[in-house]
């Protein structure tokens, strides 16, 4: 099983999220978070006083995936989130050591 | 005998005196959308707390300070209608009741201490505060509205035109403003780190429910419904429009981008410096007061970074300046054409009015710059003015009076985790 984490612009989530619709993935995690890579941040004037702002706001989403599935979502992510500009975001791939329902107490592969 | 009540004066001076209240919550949002979210509370509540102590203080004795039977020029009689009671009998003789005249007085009083609160954000004791804002209130703004406004005021009888406040109101404040932020200090890590704006179509509201209020405050002074008075109410809001713009331009000229903001301020600084002006300018004279007041407070809010207060909203920059523009420009846009019949420099009336202008404007400055170090330094002294730095760092509204402004974001209370505490609190009450 490995972790999926796609970092990307807050308005493509919802072009990622119907992309991913049709992949049969289990599910996932959203999250709004702020950061910076080689966008940096933008300034605001206030008065007259600048302000760098150099975190900019994104949005994590999280995918638990069975090993076989995951170059397919990786490229399913990556072409929705795309737009061709800087800060379009990454996406990477982590190994999961076990994974648990909440509900029923099942493990592993059984629990996604 | 036969009432010489006049109905429609006395319904415009007590509308006028309703409208003028309506700018304390104006004034409070204004400020308000300018603090970091976790502050925005401890601002709504230093203006209206203000306004609670001056409200009270104006009835039990500060309209006898300002307007009771002159002493020396200086003061009036403080006992004279002390607690109002002997103004409640009906007066035949009178257009205009008492008490409409001093409940819109009192909307002024109250006001003008909110002012102050902008300078020192964040950061104030809520009870130092309000302690500070009774003493200042008896000790400069009463007496300064009787010398501005009342019959043997030594500022009125010189002759100094200020039709509804660039003086008593918007330097009186503005001054007391530079003194407490002199003596509180600045805000941790100001000017480095970034105080953002947290709300600014607050901001905007606020300076929306002022514009409107205002003409409550200049219209209303005409204290009559006549020529006066809708001769005052187009120059404010002619000059107001000027200096949005003139505001504006500075702003695209400096910055690149005419911003909300500057919007919002530049109607401010068009309202303070027409107050004094309202009567005695033509509407040509009260765009032009509006455009010097407009470019010139842009550029006084940055004059805080150079000399190293943190005047966090701006209160001097905005207040004192618009206030010394719009006061001394009497003395040259001034015209006898005008309701006040007084010529200034351009219209041949000489230099002399604008000595005059020029006497009382430094007069309230300093006596209120030095009376307000003083209280405030007293305050210091004996119960300290500031609120620990790690409240200040986590945020004044949540230890100062346990309340978030938002259940939203990372401002206290608010975000993702809210709820878990208030089930638990929920549980003990349960049991």
């Amino acid at each position: 099983m490995k972790l999926i984490t796609a970092i990307v612009k807050p308005f493509k989530l919802e072009d990622v999220k119907s992309a991913l619709e049709g992949q049969g993935i289990h599910g996932l995690t959203v999250s709004e978070v702020s950061g910076f890579g080689r966008q940096k941040g933008h300034t605001e004037v206030y008065r007259g006083a600048e302000y760098t702002v150099d975190l900019v706001p994104k949005v994590r989403i999280e995918i638990v995936v069975e090993d076989g599935s995951v170059d397919d979502i990786v490229d399913t992510i990556v072409s929705a989130a795309n737009t061709g500009k800087i800060g379009d975001g990454k996406v990477w791939v982590s190994p999961i050591d076990s994974i648990v329902r909440v509900r029923t107490g099942e493990r592993g592969a059984e629990a996604l | 005998m036969e009432s010489m009540l006049d109905t429609g004066n006395t319904a415009w001076v007590l509308t006028a005196a309703a409208m003028v209240l309506l700018m304390i919550p104006g004034l409070a949002f204004f400020y308000g959308g300018m603090v970091r979210s976790k502050s925005v509370l401890n601002m709504l509540m230093m203006v209206m707390g203000a306004a609670f102590v001056v409200m009270i203080l104006w009835v039990l004795f500060g309209y006898s300070m300002a307007f009771g039977t002159d002493q020396n020029g200086l003061i009036g009689n403080p006992t004279e209608f002390f607690g109002l009671e002997g103004l409640m009998a009906d007066d035949p003789e009178a257009s205009l009741p008492a008490m409409a005249f001093v409940s819109f007085q009192a909307m002024f009083a109250a006001l003008t201490v909110g002012l102050i609160a902008g300078a020192i954000a964040d950061r104030a004791k809520f009870g130092a505060w309000l302690v500070f804002g009774g003493i200042w209130a008896i000790i400069v703004y009463f007496p300064v509205a009787h010398w501005v406004w009342s019959a043997g005021g030594w500022i009125f009888e010189l002759g100094v035109i200020d039709f509804a406040g660039g003086t008593a109101v918007h330097i009186n404040a503005g001054a007391a403003a530079l003194a407490l932020a002199i003596v509180i200090g600045r805000r941790v890590g100001w000017p480095k780190t970034p105080m953002r704006p947290h709300n600014l179509t607050l901001v905007m509201i606020g300076a929306g429910l002022l514009w409107f209020g205002w003409f409550g405050f200049n219209a209303g002074s005409a204290l009559a419904a006549d020529n006066s008075a809708s001769v005052v109410f187009l120059n404010t809001f002619v000059a107001t429009a000027a200096a949005g713009l003139a505001w504006l331009a500075v702003e695209k000229i400096r910055d690149g981008h005419a911003t909300s903001l500057g919007a919002a301020s530049g109607i401010v600084a068009g309202l303070v410096a027409i107050t004094p002006a309202c009567s005695s300018v033509s509407p040509i004279g009260a765009i032009v007061i509006g455009i010097v007041a407009g470019v010139l407070c842009a550029l006084a809010v940055g004059l805080k970074y150079k000399l190293g207060y943190d005047d966090s909203l701006d209160v001097v920059g905005v207040h004192l300046v618009g206030g010394l523009v719009g006061t001394l420009l009497i003395g040259v846009l001034a015209t006898e054409a005008a309701p006040a019949g007084v010529n200034g420099l351009l219209y041949g009336g000489g230099a002399d009015q604008l000595g005059k202008q020029a006497i009382g404007a430094f007069a309230v400055l300093f006596y209120s710059l030095i009376v307000a170090a003083i209280i405030a330094l007293i305050i210091k002294a004996a119960r300290g003015f500031r609120v620990d730095e790690d409240v200040e760092v986590s945020g004044i509204d949540l230890a100062v009076h346990a309340e978030s402004g938002y259940e939203l974001g990372d401002s206290g209370g608010g975000g993702a985790f809210a709820g878990v505490g208030h089930a638990a609190r929920n549980k003990e009450v349960q049991a």
